[in-house]
């Protein structure tokens, strides 16, 4: 195990890439699934806003 | 009957007649997107952990440059992805300056940060492959000088698509330099053949085949496959985060009218 996570002594190159793929795909993913649920929110709120008489029809 | 579901004209769209043609193509993306993201986020997570697994379990160390290789499995697919989404966007642009089609702002404005996180993952990787390799962070070499310039042309894409307030005018804006900029990735592709300096060619996409060993261009493929539905998903969730978008600016013009 202490072997893999030395990578052969360039551990400390292989782990920092592997780990901006990680955060920058990640911190993407996240960032648009909230902002997309924000926008989505809003929407709902701005569309019920705006027909409060469709309850009767 | 109240709140529409995203995609059904609402009242007030229904009243202004130009938001529902306007909208009618992005609301057929938005029902294919809610069906295809699920599909894009498994295939995503079972190619990238496939490569993953295969890359750093079963591929073997190179017998020059030891484990350190095993770095080309992140380094190489986010280079490939810089590529293919600026494409992408090059493509959609011309669909927009020549067509006017909506959608094909969207992709493009969508695309973009995508395209520049896997622009930032393939210098950074490079740098620490680089490192222990070369025995620099960097050097000013044909490729890595415009693989930086890919960066940020990047970047004035999402400068300009955000620069102005009426949306159209800075997709249009964004869409020539992105145009214009796609003489960048041919150049990208061929500095390795063109000028001899520090980057090594090509060993996969060339005239003769891959040199590389076949060990290695498993998890290589799988990962850039991967990343490959991986913006295919973040594609989905973006573009219809911008049909929201467009449809809450709609609704509070429309609310704001006297």
């Amino acid at each position: 195990m202490s072997k893999f996570l030395e990578m052969g002594g360039y551990a400390v190159y292989v782990w920092p890439a592997f780990a901006v793929a990680a955060i920058v795909m990640v911190g993407l993913l996240v960032t648009s699934l909230r902002t997309l649920r924000a926008r989505e929110a809003v929407l709902k709120r701005l569309e019920a806003a705006e027909q409060p008489a469709d309850d009767n029809a | 009957m109240t709140a529409s579901r995203l995609g059904r004209p609402t009242m007030s769209q229904r009243r202004s007649g130009s938001s529902l043609h306007r909208f009618a193509n992005p609301s057929r993306f938005l029902r294919l997107g809610r069906r295809l993201a699920p599909w894009f986020a498994v295939l995503a997570t079972a190619f990238i952990g496939a490569g993953l697994y295969v890359g750093l379990f079963v591929a073997p160390p190179d017998y020059q440059q030891g484990e350190s290789v095993r770095i080309m499995y992140v380094h190489v697919p986010a280079a490939w992805m810089a590529l293919f989404v600026y494409t992408c966007i090059a493509a959609s642009s011309v669909v927009s300056l020549v067509w006017r089609h909506p959608l094909a702002d969207l992709i493009a404005k969508a695309s973009a940060p995508v395209g520049a996180g896997f622009t930032a993952i393939a210098l950074v990787s490079g740098s620490l492959w680089g490192q222990p390799m070369w025995g620099t962070w960097w050097v000013w070499d044909a490729r890595l000088t415009s693989v930086l310039i890919l960066f940020f042309l990047y970047l004035g894409h999402i400068a300009l698509m955000n620069a102005f307030d009426d949306p159209t005018r800075g997709a249009r804006a964004a869409a020539i330099l992105a145009v214009v900029g796609f003489i960048n990735i041919p150049i990208i592709k061929f500095s390795v053949d063109w000028w001899h300096t520090l980057h090594q060619p090509a060993s996969v996409f060339r005239l003769g085949g891959p040199t590389i060993d076949i060990s290695m261009l498993v998890p290589l493929f799988l990962m850039a496959l991967g990343f490959t539905f991986y913006y295919l998903l973040l594609l989905m969730l973006r573009v219809r985060s911008e049909i929201v978008a467009r449809k809450i600016r709609t609704a509070q013009l429309l609310q704001s009218a006297p």
